[in-house]
């Protein structure tokens, strides 16, 4: 290797990493800030307004980033949580773990924003189409990584088993919509036939991008944080992290 | 810019400003999670002077 | 050695008939609800059906889920069986296969009976016997890894139902959807080839999993 370039191997490690992310947080929370106000004002000021569903349909400007993140952040996790296993990295388990809270949470505000759209967009609080199913099914196996790991006392324990869970889960996700997906298509009599997004404006689909970037932003910054804690609740035994004189 | 127009959101302010809303909430709750967490931290273990100390330690993984 | 390990599990799931009872009373019990809960007339009971009972056979076999390795990590005979030369692979498949034998197994024969109290014809009870037979491995399969990545945790029965009953509703919406083809006079075939093709998948994957499950959770 030359001189000039950077030994990206040395970041795996818990103690080199940590002043890395404290470093790099201001920064995402910088941005996010800036791509949210962004984001907000193009979704309420310049987008104009539906033709079929008026001023409801803005919510999608959230609620559809809300729910990509969720999915995105349960495969980076799973592929984190792989990673730490595979190659008994603790850094990448612990960043699973931070990763969990956070893909929960915008699962949960998919899940919400999506129930106050469809109220006044198809006038029901909510529909067992194949979306938002995926979607509710998808915040049980964020509950059932997160209380995996919250029940096991043993901190490689609980990261080898949530490795486990989260690929497991992984693998099933594209089988339970295949199967939700047959599932609404049997019973489509029953349910109410689900308009799709209203058609989008470039400006509608701007301002979706520029939030869902503004969710990435937010999400880096705080899963760099919470690792950062995680860090130093398992790490507080190692003599990097004492205030003893150097 | 007519604000009364803005906030009722075509007579949709209750699902549009409730999901902005829930949003703004449970992100903000996150972060307020994660100072708590500090706080908690900083009780139970020293603050660290892991900023000066990074670089030139090479632990292994 | 695949045979004692499948033998010796039936014969300790003899000795705890009552345990083993009792899940089937469960079962039995909890589809008899659902009239009592929504009414008894005839055409509600006959759409339900199908739901009702594989809900329960999902709910019933979670129950279950904890005898597989429970008992044999209690006394530490888990940690003797995993140190033998025989594939951990193996070893899970064959206590898989007892769990099937003793807990899945009572539930589909008993299920036509209980698909008589809906109202269910002939034609619709053979294939829900044929779709809990086909379903039912495969609940025992993805069971085992929740029952192995739980060993030995508090509340560890709720933790599993939490963990399992997502990776279940593929083979619930397959098995359902069977019956209820049947029921509504389409064909059934799809469904059950669907169910068909989960179970050889589980039969693949699910005990490598639980195999590294249950490497976790011991040592």
């Amino acid at each position: 290797m030359s001189s000039g370039s950077i030994n990206w191997y040395k970041y795996a490690a818990p103690a080199n990493f940590y002043p890395l992310a404290g470093k790099m947080i201001p920064w995402f929370a910088i941005l996010t800030a800036l791509l949210f106000v962004a984001g907000l004002y193009v979704g309420f000021f310049v987008a104009p307004t539906d033709f079929q569903q008026g001023e409801a349909y803005r919510i999608i400007f959230i609620h559809v980033p809300a729910a990509w993140m969720g999915m995105f952040l349960y495969v980076l996790m799973a592929v984190y949580a792989g990673i730490g296993w595979a190659f008994n990295a603790r850094l990448a388990s612990m960043m699973a773990t931070a990763i969990s809270t956070t893909g929960a949470i915008f699962t949960f505000i998919s899940l919400v924003t999506g129930s106050l759209w469809g109220r006044p967009a198809w006038g029901v609080w909510w529909v067992w189409d194949a979306r938002l199913t995926s979607t509710l099914i998808l915040m049980f196996l964020y509950i059932g990584f997160i209380s995996l790991q919250s029940s096991i006392d043993d901190p490689r324990r609980a990261d080898r088993a949530g490795a486990v869970l989260a690929l497991v889960g992984v693998i099933n996700v594209p089988i339970i919509y295949f199967s939700v997906q047959w599932w609404n298509s049997l019973h489509q009599g029953a349910t109410i036939r689900i308009a799709d997004k209203p058609s989008m404006a470039p400006t509608m689909l701007a301002a979706m991008l520029i939030l869902l970037a503004a969710c990435w932003m937010y999400s880096i910054a705080v899963v760099l944080v919470r690792v950062r804690y995680i860090i130093r609740e398992r790490e507080h035994e190692a003599p990097w992290l004492a205030e003893a004189a150097a | 810019m007519d604000w009364s127009k803005f906030f009722s959101m075509g007579g949709y302010a209750l699902y549009v400003w409730g999901s902005y809303g829930v949003t703004l909430v449970l992100l903000g709750g996150e972060v307020l999670m994660l100072l708590k967490r500090k706080r908690d931290l900083a009780k139970r273990v020293s603050p660290p002077e892991m900023e000066h100390r990074g670089s030139h330690l090479e632990t292994s993984f | 050695m695949f045979g004692w390990l499948v033998w010796r599990d039936l014969i300790l799931a003899w000795r705890r008939r009552a345990d083993v009872l009792a899940t089937l009373f469960f079962f039995v019990i909890v589809v008899s609800l659902f009239p009592l809960g929504i009414g008894p007339e005839r055409e509600t009971l006959k759409t339900i059906a199908p739901g009702v009972v594989w809900v329960a056979a999902l709910l019933a076999s979670m129950l279950s889920l904890g005898r597989i390795f429970g008992n044999d990590y209690q006394d530490a005979t888990l940690d003797q069986l995993l140190l033998t030369p025989q594939s951990t692979y193996m070893i899970v498949l064959g206590k898989t296969l007892a769990h099937w034998l003793v807990s899945e197994l009572p539930l589909v024969i008993i299920a036509p009976v209980l698909g008589l109290q809906f109202g269910l014809s002939e034609n619709s009870l053979a294939i829900m016997v044929l779709s809990l037979l086909l379903g039912t491995p495969v609940l025992s399969l993805v069971g085992s890894i929740g029952a192995a990545l739980t060993l030995g945790l508090r509340a560890a029965n709720v933790l599993v139902a939490l963990l399992v009953l997502p990776l279940y509703i593929p083979v619930l919406i397959f098995g359902t959807g069977a019956v209820q083809a049947s029921v509504n006079g389409t064909s059934p075939q799809a469904w059950l080839l669907l169910l068909a093709a989960t179970v050889v998948l589980s039969l693949v994957f699910a005990p490598w999993a639980t195999s590294a499950a249950l490497k976790i959770s011991v040592e």
